[in-house]
């Protein structure tokens, strides 16, 4: 067997058409507002957590509606779910709900 | 905004040119310059003048901040200065990262005329050399483009499946510095790469316009220099080879040493690690320079052209195409010596 020394890296694109997107949909169906989000980052920087980890909650809920599921679980678990970032949204989105409510479907689907 | 396709145009000088070769195709593609050469003076009748004294352009170095600037400066202009001598005005080079590094070079003195007159001042310390800047700078596959209605008249072999009496199918890949650092010194931009499309379809082939056509084949200089890096530049490749391959394309030509070099090798590395070919019926895409294409059209012996030194065998192309070829002549260099074979693959030598 060759040795290469290296290895082919994986891309870093998000393809949309390969990715599952049943639950991102069910997601937008339980809470249509997140469409609204603009991506701002407010969210992101009125979170305490965000302060002292590389938690990002706009990273999070991007890459979930978008069917990249890997990993989310695991970083909402840094939230503290104090809800300030719910007061710092432009667009009036219930983010710690939303925080909730991705934790419960991902733990669904890792069962 | 009022898009002229007069910008996307190029001026290409049609005759007396200085040739200046590249360093690394000697190595990958060894063949293609003599074909280069060959075609020029014998098919075409025009005068080009293969100079023994220059040297490499040092771009690899240069881009791989090695070489510093006012080096790769001088290097260029004694260059030049060999061109002025030999009576010369049309500078042709053989490497799109020399043609880079020559176009850059001239852009940086036009904007910045005290940096041209260091370079006159350096090289004339150095060397006691003078030089004047190219009338006409043209990358080799620039002159094949300009010649290529003259080409398909002396046709040999179409680019045309024999079996099908169909077109055949063409990958082209211009490569990130032949058009990309300066759209306006390539034909067609960076955004409309016509020139190796155009020879394509001079010679009665289509080509494939699929997602990744622009995308870079993660060449680099730093990028594959050191081995634990590779991953990132084998990465790119396979992602071209992923979304041509489901256009069936009969093969790939490309424009730049770099580009022919990883898009060919690194399907073998793919065929390795993964176990994935790209090309139909167990083989992989065959890749060619546009020396090679030129070459093949115009009946040039595929073992003269320096074909067997591919790592994608070419022999399904050539079966396309009609070319009559010796299996047994394969591996036998100019000489009648037996140059050696490679261990057998997955991607393979091709036995019929
Ligand atoms: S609820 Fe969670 S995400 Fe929102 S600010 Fe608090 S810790 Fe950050
Ligand atoms: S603050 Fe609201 S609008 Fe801004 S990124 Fe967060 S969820 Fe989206
Ligand atoms: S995709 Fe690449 S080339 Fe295009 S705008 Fe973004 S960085 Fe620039």
């Amino acid at each position: 067997m060759t040795s290469w020394g290296y290895s082919i890296s994986r891309p870093r694109s998000i393809d949309i058409d390969r990715n599952d997107m049943s639950y991102s949909k069910e997601l937008l169906r339980e809470y249509p507002e997140l469409q609204t989000c603009i991506a701002c980052g407010n969210c992101t920087a009125a979170c305490t957590a965000a302060n002292f980890t590389s938690f990002s909650l706009r990273k999070v809920h991007t890459l979930v509606r978008r069917g990249e599921y890997q990993g989310m679980a695991e970083e909402l678990e840094k939230c503290m779910l104090c809800g300030k970032c719910r007061l710092a949204c432009p667009r009036g989105i219930n983010t710690r709900q939303i925080v909730l409510t991705i934790k419960k479907h991902l733990a669904n689907r890792s069962r | 905004m009022k898009i002229s396709w007069k910008e996307y145009q190029k001026d290409i000088a049609d005759d007396h040119y200085y040739y200046a070769r590249s360093c690394i195709r000697q190595n990958f593609f060894p063949g293609s310059e003599a074909a280069f050469l060959h075609i020029l003076g014998n098919d075409l009748g025009r005068d080009i003048l293969d100079d023994a004294r220059h040297t490499s352009c040092t771009g690899i170095g240069y881009h791989s901040d090695i070489v510093p600037l006012d080096t790769i400066m001088t290097v260029v202009a004694r260059q030049f200065a060999l061109m002025t001598e030999a009576g010369y005005e049309n500078f042709v080079s053989s490497c799109i990262t020399s043609f880079g590094i020559y176009s850059e070079a001239l852009e940086m003195w036009h904007e910045f005329p005290e940096q041209e007159e260091k370079a006159h001042e350096y090289l004339y310390k150095a060397t006691g050399r003078e030089f004047k800047k190219p009338k006409n700078l043209a990358h080799t596959s620039d002159i094949i483009f300009h010649h290529r209605h003259q080409i398909a008249a002396q046709a040999k072999h179409k680019l045309i499946n024999v079996q099908t009496g169909e077109p055949l199918k063409v990958v082209d890949h211009i490569g990130c510095h032949y058009a990309k650092i300066f759209p306006k010194v390539g034909v067609g931009g960076s955004e409309f790469p016509y020139v190796l499309s155009g020879m394509v379809e001079a010679w009665g082939g289509e080509c494939i316009d699929y997602p990744e056509r622009r995308h870079c084949c993660g060449f680099g200089f730093r990028n594959y220099l050191v081995q634990a890096n590779r991953g990132c530049p084998v990465a790119n490749s396979k992602k071209k080879l992923e979304s041509m391959a489901p256009y069936k394309p009969d093969f790939i030509v490309a424009n730049c040493p770099g580009c022919t070099m990883f898009l060919d090798r690194w399907q073998y590395a793919i065929s390795e690690m993964e176990g994935t070919l790209y090309g139909q019926d167990g083989h992989g895409i065959p890749v060619l320079t546009y020396e090679e294409m030129a070459g093949l059209v115009l009946g040039y012996d595929p073992w003269d052209l320096g074909m067997q030194l591919h790592q994608v065998a070419v022999e399904p192309l050539l079966d396309k195409m009609g070319i009559e070829y010796d299996p047994g002549a394969k591996y036998l260099g100019k000489n009648g010596k037996f140059i050696g074979k490679p261990e057998d693959s997955l991607i393979g030598c091709y036995t019929k």
